[in-house]
């Protein structure tokens, strides 16, 4: 009984157990909010500052191309696309 | 006023931020595609009034994000700007940034003014601005910067006449440097500032910083800023990250201090509603494909009209010039090398212009973007980008303005790769060499009672190019190894209404491109084949009249037939007939003869010449009587005189749309992929696959159906 409650309320809040926490633009969900924390990749790093992401900002996975790849994202206003395998250079808090 | 005294402005910019209006608003028509010496890449320029009556240039320089440069678009401007002693740099600078955000605009914004150049800000759709809620102390702003600013709106043309009015005046130098140079890098600064003569630190750290822009410098002086770079153990690329962060913390400072108003609304909503329609899994492929079937219908079906009337009229042309013209070298050369050669340029025009008018409205409007978006992960897994497709849907008209394209992707592998199999996307030119063949080989019947087809094998020939294509870029991408990384971080604009006037410059402009880029090969082209055609070896060209009429003495023939016969009988002793007849036994396996070499052989100036030259050696009189029909006849009742049968079996015919289909018989092509490729390497490689591609496929179709 207590099992079907827990499920239903994880159900009714999209509680998602076995989804870790993001810790990068690539792991993000369509519409979840992260703020940037910093990049693993210092060549890209510049090329995304200068396109508007930068370390701090509130950053928004607003939904991923129909295979999947690449994404788009809301940053500092601004709405790009990467690649994922670029999206999982940026870290982000959560 | 003289062209040198006349001061240079150069429009710098952020891509989205209303750059190209500006530039149209202020220039008009009067605008030119020219080349930077020195760079091989075009230049777009054009007059403008100042203020006070005088003139100015403007250059339009293309849309970059920073002064470091990743694609060969954002290099152009950074060499521009960095080199200050040439005659070419711009005496004055209007750096545009988009007024509804001004984060990442200020960010180049800043670079710009540390560069030492005179620099006015223009905040662009200070409109947009205001109805999302911002306002800002532009008083404050100037004064901060140090630099006049402007606000403006470049799609109505709201503040240029203050703007006009600003470039008049003696815009003052900023004192204090936006950004302060590192402790570790005041050395070699000053080092290159004493060895070079360069007059401003920030100028000089970018030539440290910069290898790969610095084309400009003579060898030595390259070599100079080298042993500087190694001397002080100078890293080009270390110091970006961090000063990429000074500048956006100088810029978060700022904005604090000039801004009265923020806007509320943080997320964008309206593109948003409008990507979940066309960026959808299923819908957003059908819209796109749906898109693409109008672009086609465009090209094939309403162009026709005034391409039939161009060819018309040139036909004319160059029937009242050999009418009229007393006979002669000259005239015979105006008449049938010239202005056939001329003609066979403008003939495109209409489908050039139709295709950029879509492609002109798709980039205005934002959607471009979502194409590039949707198709990089099918592209990529061939070895091409998803900027890739702008390329590869032009190249259904014509190859020139596709290559051109390319210049978008910033990896240079993937823009190779995109260069080298563009050109077997079937373009216009042959199109009327497919539809006599098929014509002649495919019956014109329905299958299951409502497909054509002739129709059908039309497609199928564009499909087997697409094909081509792909897959070719799939074996180039195995083939070339390099290290560096593609990548694609690309800003996806808002959506708005296009505005039709730049909709119309982009025709205009690349309308313009094609003409004078194919213009100078074709002619020169024609004009060499006029020459192979008309003259050859011996006596026999000058006899002609007097053998065929030797020749058919017991014929009873009409002054046309006669005309006919020694047109043919010429063709054939003259040098292109000896080359056509020379290449015959290496064309033989693909089921070809000499005159088919011959087609072959003057197609290189344009394809659809092949038409004409049929006309010409199967001598059914001047190709301008130009009824299909009777080519097509012509061409159905000629005798292979080995077999007895006919020549163009469904064999030949095959292997001749293959041929056509794959092999690089396109000068102005190979001469475009040799200037945006900076080399013959390129270009050559490019038609030596291509070619082996076409001899290999027609060979086996021809021994296959044989």
């Amino acid at each position: 009984m207590l099992a079907i409650g827990t499920a239903y309320i994880f159900a009714l809040f999209k509680i998602n157990l076995n989804k870790p926490m993001a810790h990068n633009v690539a792991e993000m969900r369509p519409g979840e909010v992260g703020i940037v924390a910093g990049f693993t990749d210092e060549h890209l790093s510049v090329k995304l500052m200068e396109m508007g992401c930068l370390p701090g900002s509130a950053i928004r996975f607003n939904f991923s191309a129909p295979f999947g790849d690449p994404v788009c994202i809301s940053v500092s206003g601004y709405e790009l696309s990467l690649r994922l395998e670029e999206a999982a250079t940026i870290s982000i808090l959560n | 006023m003289t062209a040198s005294s006349r001061p240079k402005i150069a429009l710098v910019g952020n891509p989205n931020s209303g750059k190209s209006s500006l530039f149209n608003y202020l220039t008009g028509l009067n605008q030119k595609i020219g080349n930077f010496p020195g760079v091989t890449v075009e230049k777009k320029s054009g007059l403008t009034t100042l203020g006070d009556g005088s003139t100015a240039e403007i250059i339009d320089l293309p849309g970059i994000y920073s002064i470091y440069p990743r694609s060969l678009d954002e290099r152009i401007v950074a060499e521009i700007l960095l080199d200050h002693h040439a005659p070419t740099s711009p005496d004055k600078i209007v750096v545009i940034v988009d007024g509804t955000n001004l984060k990442r605009g200020f960010l180049l914004l800043t670079q710009i003014i540390d560069l030492g150049l005179p620099t006015i800000l223009a905040m662009n759709m200070m409109d947009l601005a205001a109805k999302a809620g911002m306002s800002y102390d532009f008083v404050e702003l100037s004064k901060k910067l140090g630099i006049p600013v402007v606000p403006i709106n470049a799609r109505n043309g709201i503040g240029l006449d203050e703007l006009k009015k600003q470039l008049t005046k003696t815009i003052p130098l900023p004192q204090e440097p936006v950004f302060t140079i590192w402790k570790e890098a005041e050395a070699p600064v000053l080092a290159i500032r004493e060895r070079l003569g360069v007059d401003n630190n920030y100028e000089a750290y970018q030539f440290l910083e910069q290898p790969q822009s610095l084309k400009f410098l003579s060898t030595p002086n390259q070599e100079v800023v080298q042993s500087i770079r190694k001397r002080f153990e100078f890293f080009p690329g270390k110091f970006q990250g961090a000063e990429t962060i000074q500048r956006y913390s100088f810029i978060q400072d700022l904005l604090n201090a000039i801004t009265l108003k923020v806007s509320d609304n943080t997320w964008k909503k309206n593109s948003s509603y409008i990507d979940r329609i066309l960026l959808h899994r299923v819908g957003g492929y059908l819209i796109f494909f749906g898109i693409l079937f109008l672009i086609f219908q465009a090209i094939f079906a309403w162009a026709t009209v005034p391409m039939d009337f161009i060819d018309g009229f040139f036909a004319d042309v160059s029937k009242y010039l050999a009418a009229t013209l007393p006979r002669g070298v000259l005239s015979s050369l105006l008449a049938e090398g010239i202005i056939p050669g001329i003609g066979g340029i403008m003939i495109f025009v209409p489908q050039i212009a139709i295709l950029f008018a879509f492609i002109a409205v798709l980039e205005e409007t934002g959607y471009m973007a979502r194409v590039v978006f949707l198709m990089d992960k099918i592209m990529r897994k061939f070895g091409l980008n998803g900027k890739s497709v702008v390329p590869l849907i032009s190249g259904v008209a014509c190859a020139i303005p596709a290559i051109m394209a390319t210049r978008t992707i910033d990896n240079w592998k993937e823009r190779t790769i995109t260069i080298l199999v563009t050109p077997l996307m079937s373009c216009s030119a042959r199109l009327p060499v497919f539809t006599i063949l098929i014509a002649l080989i495919v019956p014109d019947q329905k299958a299951f009672g409502f497909f054509n087809l002739q129709g059908l094998a039309l497609m199928g020939m564009y499909l087997l190019g697409f094909v081509a294509a792909i897959l070719s870029a799939w074996v180039m991408k195995l083939l070339i190894r390099v290290k560096e990384r593609s990548y694609l971080i690309m800003e996806l604009p808002t959506y708005r209404i296009p505005k039709w006037s730049n909709v119309g410059y982009t025709i205009l402009e690349k309308t313009k491109a094609f003409v004078l880029e194919a213009g100078k090969i074709i002619i020169a082209i024609s004009v060499i084949l006029w020459v192979l055609a008309s003259y050859g070896p011996g006596d026999s060209i000058d006899r002609a009249r007097e053998l065929v009429l030797e020749e058919n003495q017991n014929a009873r023939l009409t002054e046309q037939g006669l005309e006919d016969r020694i047109a043919a009988f010429k063709l054939e002793h003259s040098y292109a007939g000896r080359i056509g007849k020379a290449i015959e036994p290496l064309i033989k396996p693909l089921g070809y003869d000499w005159k088919i070499g011959i087609a072959l052989i003057t197609s290189f100036a344009a394809r659809e010449v092949f038409v004409g030259t049929m006309a010409t050696i199967y001598s059914i009189g001047s190709v301008n009587e130009d009824d299909a029909a009777t080519i097509k006849d012509r061409m159905r009742a000629e005798v292979n005189p080995v077999t007895g049968g006919p020549r163009f079996t469904p064999a030949v015919g095959f292997s001749l749309l293959v041929f056509y289909t794959f092999a690089m018989q396109c000068m102005s092509t190979l001469a475009v992929v040799y200037r945006e490729t900076r080399g013959w390497k390129w270009p050559m490689i490019q038609l030596a696959y291509m070619t082996v591609l076409a001899y290999v496929s027609a060979f086996i179709v021809y021994q296959l159906l044989a």
